[in-house]
């Protein structure tokens, strides 16, 4: 009785999870005229740079949100049940608004007749050159992402039981070592999911890098988006370079739920 | 610590109401049958004459747009929409016709055709004009901003001066960038010689540290708000842009120019050709031509719609170009798939 509860999300993941990367795998493996090849894949080594700068600025962008985002998670899983809801309204509250309005606002704050620039000029200050950088860029993932790294490790961390804490205490240990072998390796799960949520949408962003980049560098994004809306419209070069971005999305997460292990698995996707 | 997040009342409440209220819309959606679906260009219509259109004709207007040819090509040819009425460009209108993806027009339903110039008709991307209707037609020119650029401009060349680093702004597609600098270097912009291809390439190279950006439509927000000084664009938008600064100039350089006519076509397979034809012999209607022609800037083909234009328009340079300007433009063609590639490789290769 139980499992037919789950059909309508296992319908609604077949039509458009599992039947667009069938897709993309067939896609990625036919030529134009629809025979198998892989010729799709032979000169991926062309795009390397722009795997490698997108995984780059994913990963700092991933780095900064852990930063930001632990010791938020962390001080607010401590405060009283008003304060939390209060502030987790807070953090979701951007995301009550579209996350391309939003990215647009960054712009107007970021340029050069922008918002801080005009400030700095109104105090006497030399403005500072901001946006169409590859920091800009950055800093639109993380605030985009940024929920996404305080929630589930807040969610995990609300769940650990006092009696845990208490018990090491009584054992004799600060507060330091309270954090570094009981609560750390306890949140360990939270951001495990945390890193898979923020990185994933940043290594295949690209509206954030058309908008707060200029457009000068490209991102894997861009690169899938290009050849489906560039010159030559080529659909299986397109499908196989997201593949090769699946694949190794796909081992970067098994990597980091080898870290887990031993812990509850972080979520996968 | 404390247990649980007990957030997810008002939120589960909020995703019911904002599901229900979807609902409520595609339902809306649905139940009108009698609709024409228009797809063109942003910014590329006055979209009030949607409501006359249906008070006239009882069908309804299904309006999208898009930014650039190559992005109503893979919808088209991706064929995940349904679209009745199309407004590709000369080199995309050969494309399509010759992937045998428009439908031949029925002239007899289109009686306004015969209010458009025959200058504009005929052309080498439909020679038996079997395909298309005329909608608007332009240059693309070089705008700035006179109080930052107080030489005299006459050249593509101010897009690639150093000392304009960081105020300058570039096409964001790759036909039309490399086709500047194919034009700043004297060569043809339908040159399929690769080695002229890496001469405008190692150009733009070198242009790429000079750039505020690359850009398509934001263009207006940038040069009208002073955020960029120079950037070429199409002149019926530099009529748009100049109402909102007077400060903005237009010049179409010496080494000659992009010349285009954007055509209403019906692709292959459309639901509703009967309406869309009717839709594309409503826009011909001189009224309506002359309501497009001031809510966008871009220059009219039909013959009856310019006579009654005002002669402040009809006089300006920037929309009318003289016989001896446009003598110096050069339209696109469709290039083979061979070149295009070449074209999406070097654009990686530009912004790597």
């Amino acid at each position: 009785m139980k499992r037919f509860l789950s059909i309508p999300y296992i319908v609604w993941m077949a039509i458009f999870v599992v039947a667009p990367i069938i897709l993309v795998v067939v896609y990625a493996l036919t030529s134009g005229s629809g025979s198998f090849t892989f010729e799709n894949f032979a000169h991926m080594e062309n795009f390397l740079s722009v795997f490698i700068r997108s995984m780059i600025m994913a990963l700092i962008a991933t780095a900064i949100c852990i930063l930001i985002g632990y010791p938020l998670a962390y001080a607010l899983a401590c405060e009283g049940p008003r304060l939390q809801k209060i502030f987790i309204m807070l953090i979701m509250l951007p995301m009550w608004m579209n996350f391309l309005l939003r990215t647009y606002a960054w712009m107007s704050i970021l340029e050069n007749t922008g918002l801080i620039n005009s400030l700095l000029s109104a105090l006497g200050l030399p403005t500072v050159n901001m946006i169409n950088t590859q920091g800009a860029v950055v800093l639109g993932m993380v605030y985009n992402y940024l929920p996404f790294m305080v929630l589930p490790i807040y969610s995990v961390m609300v769940r650990i039981e006092p009696s845990v804490v208490e018990a090491a205490q009584d054992l004799g240990a600060n507060s330091f070592k309270v954090f570094l072998r009981i609560i750390f390796p306890l949140s360990l799960p939270g951001v495990l999911s945390g890193i898979t949520m923020v990185f994933v949408p940043s290594v295949s962003t690209f509206i954030i890098s058309r908008l707060l980049g200029g457009g000068k560098s490209l991102l894997l994004g861009d690169l899938i988006e290009m050849q489906f809306l560039g010159s030559a419209y080529n659909p299986h070069l397109g499908s196989a370079i997201s593949l090769i971005m699946m694949v190794i999305i796909i081992a970067c997460m098994m990597v980091m739920n080898r870290f887990g292990e031993g812990e509850e698995r972080a979520v996968m996707l | 610590m404390h247990h649980g997040l007990k957030l997810s009342k008002p939120i589960s409440v909020l995703l019911l109401l904002t599901m229900t209220l979807s609902m409520l819309l595609i339902g809306c959606q649905k139940s009108n049958k009698n609709v024409v679906n228009v797809f063109n260009w942003g910014l590329y219509i006055d979209e009030d004459i949607f409501k006359t259109f249906e008070n006239q004709t009882g069908i309804r207007v299904n309006y999208q747009t898009y930014d650039s040819n190559e992005m109503l090509y893979s919808k088209i040819k991706g064929g995940g929409a349904s679209y009745d009425v199309i407004i590709p460009s000369d080199y995309m209108v050969s494309r399509m016709i010759s992937e045998d993806m428009l439908e031949k027009l029925d002239y007899t339903n289109i009686p306004n055709i015969s209010k458009i110039d025959d200058n504009y008709r005929y052309q080498p991307y439909d020679p038996d004009n079997a395909y298309t209707v005329p909608y608007m037609w332009g240059t693309v020119g070089l705008i700035y901003n006179s109080t930052v650029v107080t030489e005299d401009v006459n050249s593509w060349g101010l897009l690639f001066d150093e000392k304009y680093a960081g105020r300058i702004l570039m096409f964001d597609n790759s036909r039309d960038a490399m086709g500047i600098a194919l034009l700043y270097l004297g060569y043809s912009i339908n040159t399929t010689d690769k080695s002229e291809l890496d001469e405008a390439y190692d150009l733009l190279k070198r242009q790429k540290p000079l750039l505020y950006a690359y850009t398509m439509d934001q263009i207006y927000d940038w040069l009208e708000g002073g955020e960029a000084a120079i950037g070429p664009y199409y002149a019926g938008d530099y009529i748009t842009m100049i109402e909102n600064n007077p400060d903005l100039k237009f010049c179409l350089p010496d080494e000659g120019s992009n010349v285009f006519i954007d055509c209403m076509c019906i692709p292959k397979g459309a639901k509703n050709k009967a309406n869309a034809e009717a839709f594309i012999n409503f826009m011909c209607d001189t009224e309506i031509a002359l309501l497009n022609c001031a809510e966008t800037g871009y220059s009219t083909p039909s013959k009856e719609a310019y006579d009654e234009l005002p002669d402040e328009t009809k006089n300006n340079t920037v929309m009318y170009p003289s016989a001896e300007t446009l003598d110096r433009c050069e339209a696109y063609v469709n290039l083979p798939r061979e070149i295009l590639e070449y074209y999406d490789n070097l654009w990686v290769n530009l912004k790597t």
